[in-house]
Order: structure tokens, then C-alpha cells, then sequence
């Protein structure tokens, strides 16, 4: 195959150490043993890890990347594999083809799919048409026709826009609306090869975090049925909780991205404001709003986020900086040294683990940060003293930008029309028929928070917030690498507990919310559970970085070479992933089969 | 119908809900432009129900020294001339089918976000796009990308001559600011008043607003600021300027007030002037409107509202009552960065500035021509280009200023055209403004031959030859023809002889046409006089 060459992954003669299968098809038997409670004990370092290699080169290094340590054959739950790799394996090995891995993903799908209710709208015809033009491509030996997502089946949330789909956001306003465009995202996934599978649910145009706020339907959470996915990407989290897609879109303005990672066990990234283009992204609070993306491990996460990631002239806030290739780096258990984390410093903030916070929650993430500790990182406790001040700031923006960013769906161009005597009639039966609850209170929130004699109290000081917030991020990212929180305060609860509480539901964004206002990137991993569900509830450990640390590039302008700085958020997040020792994060329902 | 809409349109809306060629609103014509009928009389002065509005105008302007002034400032909206709209990258021509010219942007469709400058004003180093919050079924996004407390400019003036036939006179008019918005589409309401339809073509067009001091007094002051603005902005290229298009707009706020009174009366607005004339008569109307409301003390009848001009009445007519101030949410635009300019981009913009018709009023001012000349050839950008050409080419400016405002005028008034569309060059009429002066033809001549350029083109040269044309100068020449016409008429020579010294006019014109136009006409009376008193 003429094309191995030029991929930017390893070549199929030096597929020893990648899987056959994909990871979660072995671990379901050793689901309920494999599990503890990280708790209780943190998983030991790792036993012997080799020296690292010499850091990468500036240009794009094909180093070998092998995820799993241990040989094929072991049962034994392992760290996360990487789903893209192996698909990318088999379709280049010609073991499996594209209609093969997707019709497995499609039962999978078809079989959960009644009980979770991750999707609005599932594409699975064209799914299997476009694996099997893949196949085609593939076995006519075309050049380039495996990409570096090809095969891979995707789930966008439904407030990115789609050509040739339904895009709704959640609201009855859109109902039955169908873009002319992709958003860029969308856009770049489809062009690296990807198989976009359908449109995942979430709480209206991304308000709310429980994905209840859907104006369609209600998502459940993987571990347990009975408990929310969380939100506001609930089903983009859900589906690749269930390995109903193998990564999927969210978006994050508050944390609608990490929390539904951390409730559903999966890896969940919030880039850095400006990486990743919004445009096709319905904008909920445009200061806020990154598009972001969900995979079962942190490799995937990284490989989508390069792909996705990069300047876009449609949206003036993204970024022109270089984006480099962000899962080159993540190397393989074997190639790292002992402590491979050594000269990272790991602050962990104190206000994050007080009251209001489970126990379970707090204990899991002092676990990892003991973790942290073993894999050489120094972790000490710091101190945000304007992280509580972030919470009613954050409402205030949101709700004010919403407030405005929702006035384009009035009935007149697109969506859902009431008919009506009058303009004022038209416009307020429109809006007051095709949007939700939850959206009406956050447009009259902002609307009000807006309104001449009340912006200096609320906006204006909600701004001087925000000024705060990011000055004391920055003040502590200076002393530290990585800034380490739980993800949200609690473990998934029930679907309906805090349905009519919004206050309760708004103050589980506690953790979330001041990372949006600082506009930095923030990594969920999953790292422990809590008592709960048929095998217990998962729990993510958040790490916050520095703008653009996802991964930082240094050049070396003597001999133009290049590195990654140690400390950066996936490098960090991929070697704590990879030693933890004895979790699965595969959910419960997945071993029902 | 909807075969056209799809292929004009760059993005198919698939919403089936709305076909045809315009997005339709309501069943009811929207109820703010039927109010203006009925609530039309009731502030209408009782006293002076009908009569005409150059009475009205006159009336104004006397009543005005019986103890008012009116307070006029203006709001000027004008497009810019960008190949796109500020947002997006659809183009914007006037006139273009309905909804052809847009795009999921200047929709506002879902996901999509907005992309990203003579008045002698401070210009803002750094300002940035705020977001004026209202709901209308031509504002597609439900806010306007507008600038509220940075705008791009503050604190100018701008410089300007009255006409002398309004009495001349310098004036300098304040310009409080200058920002930078997007225009909004336009709503088309239907014969049948069932409904409503909206055009988005102009929707995220670029424009300007330029909004004045209340410095105006008259009419006639405020529809000459009007003028000046339109001709800064053609001399800068930024736009046609063209008020019939839509492409200036002028909203203008009048009140009136007691002479002494340092503060404002009530303002109202006034819009829908499409025309500087209109501007004129519509303020001059409401002027005496309000005086007179004021003398019959029913100052309390005028109403903070907007007012639109009716052309056919030659009235202004209620169109809206403003329910206090409307609030309009502004907030900073978080979906684009800050405008930052570079004091290096600032200047080399200046420098690259063209002439402005200020300084050239006084440049022509200084070259000794008077105030009308001034005024005629600066005032339209391409007449003041063709009058300093040729006066590169070496002519006379007082010369050339005849030419222009004299024969080349009238042929432009008649033909409907201007002046860069005729087939005269400036250097050709400097060739004829020199041949004149030289002798080679007469006056007479010129005329002609003005006007076989204008029409056909060519060189003076070439004309001359072509027709010969050139003025005969030789005595011996003159001398035969004018002994010639002499012994035509004996009869005539009689009677001038017998003291009817008029008639040598008859005979220089009959040696003139003899010579067919081409006799030297100082030649021709210094030798047909010698003729006719020899004896």
C-alpha cells in the first residue's frame, strides 16, 4: 500500500503492540472485578517504565505510538486504548473494513440506543454508505483513502450545524431546520475521513446541565439508567460512554463538556478560546462558547482536537496559532521513564474540594492528585481567592449574550412560525411556542441584567469579575503547570432531582464555570467512582492549563529543533490515563451483551 | 418563482414554510405605517390648514425674526461603497433581484458570526462593535452590529459655502461623531395590505453614521450640509452618495425655540427625504408648523415623534410617537476583536486623501473667480476634475470657468449627462480657450467647434482643418470682401452715408457671412469703417 507512508501514524509492520480488537470488546467480562474505588487506595506507579526518547522534532514526527502496554492477549483491564488507532490499524492491515467496524458500531447503537437516548437524529444509512465507498477506495488501492479519521464514526451535538442533516440545538424553534453549511469543525472532521453518525442531544441551544432541558428528549447516563448524562453535551457524552460513536462534538460555554465527561466516564476536552472555530456553533454565549470533543481515551481527544483545531476566517475570535500535532507526543507506556511527570508542578485548588462537594468526589480526586505525586509531579494546594465569584458572574455574561444571540430565532427567516395578527403577536407566539423554559428564564435573566439602569450593576460588574478571575488564574498558572478540581461536585444524579431546583443544578457548575471566563483549556479524565448505579458512578479529574498549553511547542532557534513543554494539559492527562492502574471506564450496560 | 429564488439565492433556505421570492411576514400590514393617517391632523395647526408651502416657507423665515429660532441637527446614514457587506462576503448591488445577494450570515442563520475610513474628527486609535438590540422583521439577527460608546470618530466639522442665491455665506457645522453599523433589509409592504415581505439584500451593507451638532438653523443650512457630506463622500470614493438609492440618508431632528431660550425645544424627527430639496421644504414646513404652534400656544401639541415627509402634500405627517427612550441594550460585540488602527495607517490614509471641496472652494476662491464659479465647479466632484485639467494644460481659469459653466453646462443640463461623459478632453478645450486668444478663430468660431467636440470628439486641429475654419486675418483679404459687399448695397450705403451710422453692423455682418464666420472681427471694423467714411 503505497499510502502507509504518508501516514502520520504507525505503519502495519509495526503493529505487534496494537491491539487486534479494540479494548472495550475484552474488558466487559472483567467490568465488576477490575473496578475499585481509586479512592480507597491510588493505583501504585508503574513498575519499570524505559527512558524517554529524545524529544520530538519540529517537523511532523511519525514516532511509534502504541498505547497498550500489555500484549493483546491479556483480559486484564488496561489503561484506555485508543479507538482511532485501531480502526486506522485494521482498515490499513485490510483485517477489518469500514462497514465491518461501523455495522458493529450501528448494533451497538441500535441496541442501546432505546434506553440512553444520546441522538436526535441517527444517520446510519449514510453512515454505511460512506463505509462502503471507504471500502471501495480502499481495496482500489486509491492513494490518501484512508485519512487520519477515516471509518472513525463521529456523533456531533446538535447545535453544530450539519449540511446534510437536522440541526436543532435542542429547541422546538428549530424543529425540522436543515443548514446549507457544516460548521468548521464538522467541516475539518468530514475532510480528515471522518463518519459523521448523527446528532447527539443536549439541553437547548446548551443551557442546562443535565440534558433534560432537550426539547426532544431525555438522555440517560450509561452507568445508570435512572441517572442524568449531565449536560449540556449529554448525548455527545452518553454515545461514546456506550461506544455508540467513537468520539463525538460537544460544546462548552460553562462546562457542558467536562461535566457530562466526568458523569460518564469518558475523556472530555475544553479547548482554549479561539482554538477551534465556532462558526456553525449556535451561539449560546459567543465570549464563552468553544466547540469541544469527548473520546474514550486521550489520544482520541488529542487527534480530534488536531484535526479540528486551527484558524478559520468565517470566525474572527479563533486563533492563527500554529496547531501543532497534538497526539505525537502521547507516547506509549514503555517509552517513558519512571517518573515521567518529574519537574511538573501540580497546584490543586483548595476552594474546589470544600463543602458542597461529595465525599467520594473529594476522595477520588486526592487520590489522583496522590497519583499525580507518584508519577513524579510535585502537588501542592493553591488558592483562588475569586473562585467563588465566578459562579453569578458567569450567569450574568451568559445570560446576557444568550439574550441576544437568541433574538435571530423570531419565526421570520427559518424555524418554526406562529402565525398572527399582528408583528408583536407573531414574534412573541413564535418565541414563546418554539422555546423552552429554561431559555426563556436565562433571556429575560439576561435581558434584564442588560436593561438601561441595571447593566453597570450587573454587566459591567460581571465583566470586573471576569477581569478578576482571569488574574488570579494567571497569578497561580505562573507557580503552576496544571491547576487540578474535580470536575463538578457530584457524581450523575437522578434524572429529575434538581429538575425544578435551577439554582441547585446552576451551582453544580461551580467547577466548570470560571475556566470559561478565563478562556483557558481544561482536560476532564476520568480517575475514580463513587458508590452508586449497578457498578458504581464515575468521576472526573479536571486539569486546567495555560491559553493554547494543550500542547506547547518550543523551538529551539539554534538548531530548530523542537519540544513540547512537559507540563502541558494532554501530555500530563495521557500519562496520568495510562498508570492508572485497575479502572475500566466501560459502562456497565456495555457488559450486559 | 421559487426555481428563481433557489438559484439566485448562494445557500437554499430549506424552511418550505416561506416560499417565493421574499421571506413573508404577516398577514397584516404592520401597524406603525398605518397609524400615520389618522393621526395625521392631530397636531396640525388649525390655523393655517391650507397654504402653500412656499407661503409656509417664507412665513418661516419671518416668524423667525418675530421672536423663534429653530435647533435642526442630522443624523446621515451613508453606505459604503465596500465590494462587500461588512459581515460577510456577499456582494450588494442596488436594485438586484430580492434576497440574491445573501447569505447564511446576513441571515442570521444559526451557528453563522460576523466577520471583520475627512470630517476632521478625533479618530479613535482604538474602538470596537457593539451589538443595539431591537426586534424587526428587517433586523435578521434581532441586533444590530453597531458602535455605542467608542465610535471611530468624534469631535470634527465640516466647512461649507451657502449658495448665493440663498444669500450665501460661510458656515462651519459640528460633527459630534462618526461610527461605523450595519444596514438592515428592507420591508416591502404589499398592495393588497394582507402582508408584508423582506428584502435581506441590504442586510449587513456597510454604513457610516455621521450625526451633526444641532448647529443648523434653516432649511436651507441643513440641506447644504447634506450636500457638503455628499460631496466629501464622492470625493473620497467611499460612496455614490446617491440619495434616490438609498445610499445617503439623512434623519433630521428640528425643534424651535424662543430667540434667548438656551434650552431646546421638544425635537422632532424627520425622515422618508429623498432629495436635498427635500430636506429644505420638509424642515422650512416643519419649522412654521411648530412657530406656529407656539404662537397659538399650543406648544404642548409638539411631540417627541418621527415624522415622515409626504412629497405629494408637501407636509410632514405623525408616523410614530416615541414611547420615551427606547432601550436598546447596547453591549459590547463579544463575536468580534477590538479595531485597533496604527498612527502609520492613519497617516498614510491622509496622505492619500484627495483634495476636499472645502479646500478647493478656496483654491478657486483664490484664484479670483467669484462665489458662484466657485460653487458650480466644486460642488460636483467630476466638474472640478475637468476644470483643473484643463487648467493644467495652461488655460485661463477665468476663461475655462466660462466655457465650463456657459456652453458645456448647457449642453449637460440638456443631454441629461455629465461632464466625464462627453466626448470633449480637457486639453482639447484648453486648445480652443488658446486658439481664441491667439487669433486662429473667432469666438464665434469656438462656439462651433465647442460643440462638434462635445458631440463627435476630435482635436481642435482637427476641426479647424477638416471645416477650414481658420480666422482670416490678411487685410488685403478682408478689403476685397468688404468692397464687395459695399457695391451689393448701394442703397444701404446711401442711407448710412445720410447719417445712419447703425447700419454698419448690417454690413459687418454681411462681410462676416460672406467670409463664412472666418473675418477677423476687429479687421473687419477697423477696415469696413475706413470704407464706409471714405469719401
Amino acid at each position: 500500500m503505497p499510502s502507509i507512508l504518508t501516514f502520520p501514524f504507525p505503519a502495519p509492520h509495526q503493529s505487534s503492540v496494537i491491539p487486534k480488537t479494540r479494548a472495550y470488546q475484552r474488558r466487559p467480562e472483567n467490568l465488576p472485578a477490575g473496578r475499585r474505588h481509586a479512592a480507597a487506595s491510588p493505583g501504585p506507579p508503574p513498575p519499570h517504565l524505559p527512558p524517554s526518547p529524545p524529544h520530538s522534532r519540529s517537523a511532523p514526527v511519525h514516532r511509534r505510538v502504541s498505547l497498550q502496554s500489555a500484549p493483546a492477549t491479556t483480559l486484564a483491564p488496561g489503561p484506555a486504548t485508543s479507538s482511532i488507532l485501531s480502526i486506522r490499524e485494521s482498515l490499513l492491515s485490510g483485517e477489518r473494513t469500514a462497514a465491518d467496524i461501523t455495522s458493529e458500531y450501528l448494533s451497538r447503537l441500535r441496541r442501546t440506543e432505546p434506553s440512553l437516548r444520546s441522538f436526535i437524529h441517527v444517520a446510519d444509512a449514510a453512515a454505511e454508505r460512506e463505509a462502503v465507498e471507504l471500502d471501495r477506495r480502499i481495496a482500489s488501492g486509491e492513494k490518501d483513502a484512508v485519512g487520519p479519521l477515516s471509518g472513525v464514526l463521529v456523533g456531533v451535538k446538535d447545535n453544530l450545524c450539519t449540511a446534510n442533516m437536522p440541526s436543532t440545538g435542542g429547541s422546538r424553534i428549530l424543529d425540522g431546520y436543515r443548514p446549507a453549511y457544516d460548521a468548521t469543525a464538522v467541516r475539518r472532521l468530514r475532510e480528515a475521513g471522518a463518519i459523521v453518525v448523527g446528532k447527539t442531544n443536549l439541553d437547548e441551544f446548551g443551557m442546562g446541565s443535565t440534558t433534560e432541558g432537550s426539547a426532544f428528549q431525555v438522555t440517560t447516563n450509561p452507568w445508570d439508567d435512572s441517572c442524568v448524562p449531565g449536560g449540556s453535551s449529554g448525548g455527545s457524552a452518553s454515545a461514546v460512554s456506550a461506544r455508540q460513536c467513537v468520539v463525538s462534538l460537544g460544546s462548552d460555554t460553562g462546562g457542558s463538556v467536562r461535566q457530562p465527561a466526568s458523569f460518564c466516564g469518558v475523556v472530555g476536552l475544553k479547548p482554549t478560546y479561539g482554538r477551534v472555530s465556532r462558526f456553525g456553533l449556535m451561539a449560546y454565549a459567543s465570549s464563552l462558547d468553544v466547540v469541544g470533543c469527548f473520546g474514550s481515551s486521550v489520544f482520541d481527544t488529542a487527534t480530534i482536537l488536531s484535526v479540528v483545531a486551527g484558524h478559520d476566517k468565517r470566525d474572527s475570535t479563533s486563533s492563527s496559532q500554529v496547531v501543532p500535532d497534538y497526539a505525537s507526543e502521547l507516547v506509549s507506556l514503555d517509552l517513558l521513564e519512571s517518573k515521567p511527570l518529574t519537574g511538573v508542578r501540580i497546584g490543586i485548588i483548595q476552594e474546589t474540594l470544600g463543602e458542597g462537594v461529595a465525599n467520594g468526589v473529594i476522595s477520588s480526586i486526592k487520590g489522583a492528585a496522590s497519583h499525580l505525586e507518584q508519577l513524579g509531579s510535585v502537588v501542592e494546594e493553591v488558592s483562588l481567592p475569586s473562585f467563588s465569584l465566578g459562579l453569578p458572574a458567569y450567569y450574568i455574561l451568559a445570560s446576557s449574550e444568550a439574550s441576544s444571540n437568541l433574538s435571530r430565532y423570531d419565526g421570520i427567516r427559518y424555524g418554526r412560525q406562529v402565525s398572527a395578527d399582528d408583528l408583536n403577536d407573531l414574534y412573541g407566539e413564535s418565541r414563546a411556542n418554539g422555546l423552552g423554559h429554561e431559555v426563556k428564564m436565562r433571556i429575560l435573566m439576561g435581558t434584564y441584567a442588560l436593561s438601561a439602569g441595571y447593566y453597570d450593576a450587573y454587566y459591567k460588574r460581571a465583566q470586573q469579575v471576569r477581569t478578576l478571575v482571569n488574574e488570579s488564574f494567571k497569578d497561580a498558572l505562573e507557580r503552576y503547570d496544571i491547576l487540578i478540581s474535580p470536575a463538578a461536585p457530584s457524581a450523575a444524579y437522578k434524572i429529575g432531582e434538581k429538575i425544578n431546583d435551577p439554582l441547585a443544578m446552576y451551582a453544580g457548575d461551580i467547577m466548570t464555570v470560571n475556566v470559561n471566563l478565563a478562556g483557558l483549556p481544561a482536560l476532564v479524565v476520568p480517575c475514580g467512582f463513587v458508590e452508586g448505579g449497578p457498578a458504581g458512578l464515575p468521576v472526573g479529574l479536571q486539569m486546567i492549563g495555560s491559553q493554547f498549553s494543550e500542547a506547547q511547542r518550543v523551538e529551539n532557534p539554534l538548531n530548530n529543533f523542537c519540544h513540547f513543554i512537559q507540563g502541558n494539559l494532554l501530555r500530563v492527562g495521557h500519562i496520568f490515563e495510562q498508570t492508572l492502574q485497575n479502572l475500566s471506564f466501560v459502562p456497565p450496560l456495555l457488559a450486559e451483551s | 418563482m421559487a426555481l428563481t429564488l433557489l438559484r439566485g439565492m448562494r445557500t437554499p433556505v430549506s424552511s418550505s414554510s416561506n416560499p417565493g421570492l421574499f421571506f413573508t411576514v404577516l398577514r397584516p400590514r404592520l401597524s406603525r405605517f398605518t397609524a400615520r393617517a389618522e393621526s395625521a391632523q392631530a397636531t396640525e395647526p388649525k390655523a393655517a390648514p391650507s397654504r402653500s408651502i412656499q407661503l409656509a416657507t417664507k412665513e418661516a423665515a419671518e416668524q423667525k425674526t418675530q421672536g423663534f429660532e429653530a435647533v435642526i441637527g442630522i443624523e446621515t446614514h451613508v453606505q459604503l461603497s465596500t465590494v462587500t457587506k461588512a459581515f460577510c462576503s456577499c456582494p450588494y448591488n442596488y436594485g438586484a433581484q430580492p434576497n440574491s445577494t445573501v447569505c447564511p450570515t446576513c441571515m442570521g442563520h444559526p451557528g453563522t458570526l460576523p466577520l471583520g475610513l475627512a470630517l476632521n474628527c478625533e479618530i479613535s486609535m482604538t474602538s470596537k462593535f457593539d451589538r443595539k438590540q431591537y426586534f424587526y422583521p428587517d433586523l435578521p439577527k434581532g441586533y444590530q452590529i453597531s458602535q455605542f460608546d467608542i465610535p471611530i470618530a468624534k469631535k470634527g466639522y465640516v466647512d461649507l459655502d451657502l449658495p448665493v442665491e440663498f444669500g450665501g455665506g460661510h458656515r462651519k457645522f459640528g460633527i459630534t461623531r462618526v461610527h461605523m453599523e450595519e444596514d438592515a433589509g428592507k420591508l416591502l409592504h404589499s398592495e393588497s395590505s394582507s402582508y408584508s415581505q423582506v428584502d435581506l439584500n441590504r442586510a449587513g451593507v456597510p454604513l457610516l453614521e455621521i450625526v451633526s451638532e444641532p448647529d443648523m438653523r434653516t432649511g436651507i443650512e441643513a440641506a447644504e450640509y447634506g450636500a457638503e457630506l455628499q460631496r466629501i463622500v464622492r470625493y473620497l470614493g467611499v460612496s455614490n452618495g446617491n440619495m434616490q438609492e438609498g445610499s445617503l440618508r439623512c434623519d433630521v431632528n428640528v425643534s424651535v425655540r424662543p430667540v434667548g431660550q438656551s434650552e431646546f425645544g421638544t425635537k422632532v424627527e424627520i425622515k422618508n427625504m429623498n432629495s436635498f430639496s427635500a430636506i429644505n421644504r420638509a424642515i422650512d414646513y416643519e419649522i412654521s408648523r411648530q412657530i406656529l404652534l407656539h404662537k397659538e400656544g399650543q406648544a404642548d401639541q409638539i411631540v417627541q415623534e418621527t415624522r415622515l415627509w409626504d412629497e405629494s402634500s408637501q407636509k410632514t405627517f405623525t408616523m410614530r410617537k416615541k414611547e420615551g427612550l427606547a432601550d436598546y441594550r447596547y453591549f459590547p460585540e463579544p463575536d468580534l476583536p477590538e479595531v485597533v488602527l496604527t498612527s502609520d495607517y492613519i497617516n498614510e490614509i491622509s496622505k492619500s486623501m484627495p483634495e476636499l471641496p472645502e479646500a478647493k472652494r478656496r483654491r478657486y476662491e483664490n484664484m479670483g473667480l467669484s462665489m458662484q464659479d466657485v460653487l458650480f465647479l466644486a460642488n460636483d466632484d467630476t466638474i472640478g476634475h475637468f476644470f483643473d485639467s484643463t487648467l493644467e494644460h495652461g488655460a485661463d481659469a477665468k476663461l475655462a470657468a466660462n466655457w465650463i459653466m456657459g456652453d458645456i453646462a448647457a449642453y449637460l443640463k440638456d443631454e441629461k449627462v455629465s461632464i466625464d461623459e462627453i466626448k470633449l478632453t480637457p486639453l482639447e478645450l484648453s486648445e480652443l480657450i488658446a486658439s481664441i486668444k491667439n487669433g486662429t478663430i473667432s469666438g464665434k468660431i469656438g462656439k462651433e467647434i465647442l460643440a462638434e467636440l462635445i458631440a463627435k470628439g476630435g482635436t481642435v486641429k482637427g476641426v479647424i482643418e477638416e471645416k477650414d475654419l481658420v480666422q482670416i486675418a490678411d487685410p488685403a483679404a478682408i478689403e476685397v470682401m468688404v468692397d464687395k459687399v459695399i457695391a451689393d448695397n448701394p442703397k444701404q450705403l446711401e442711407q448710412y452715408r445720410a447719417g445712419k451710422t447703425k447700419l454698419q453692423g448690417f454690413f459687418a455682418g454681411q462681410v462676416m457671412k460672406a467670409s463664412k464666420g472666418k473675418a477677423n472681427p476687429v479687421l473687419l471694423n477697423k477696415i469696413l469703417g475706413e470704407k464706409l467714411n471714405a469719401n
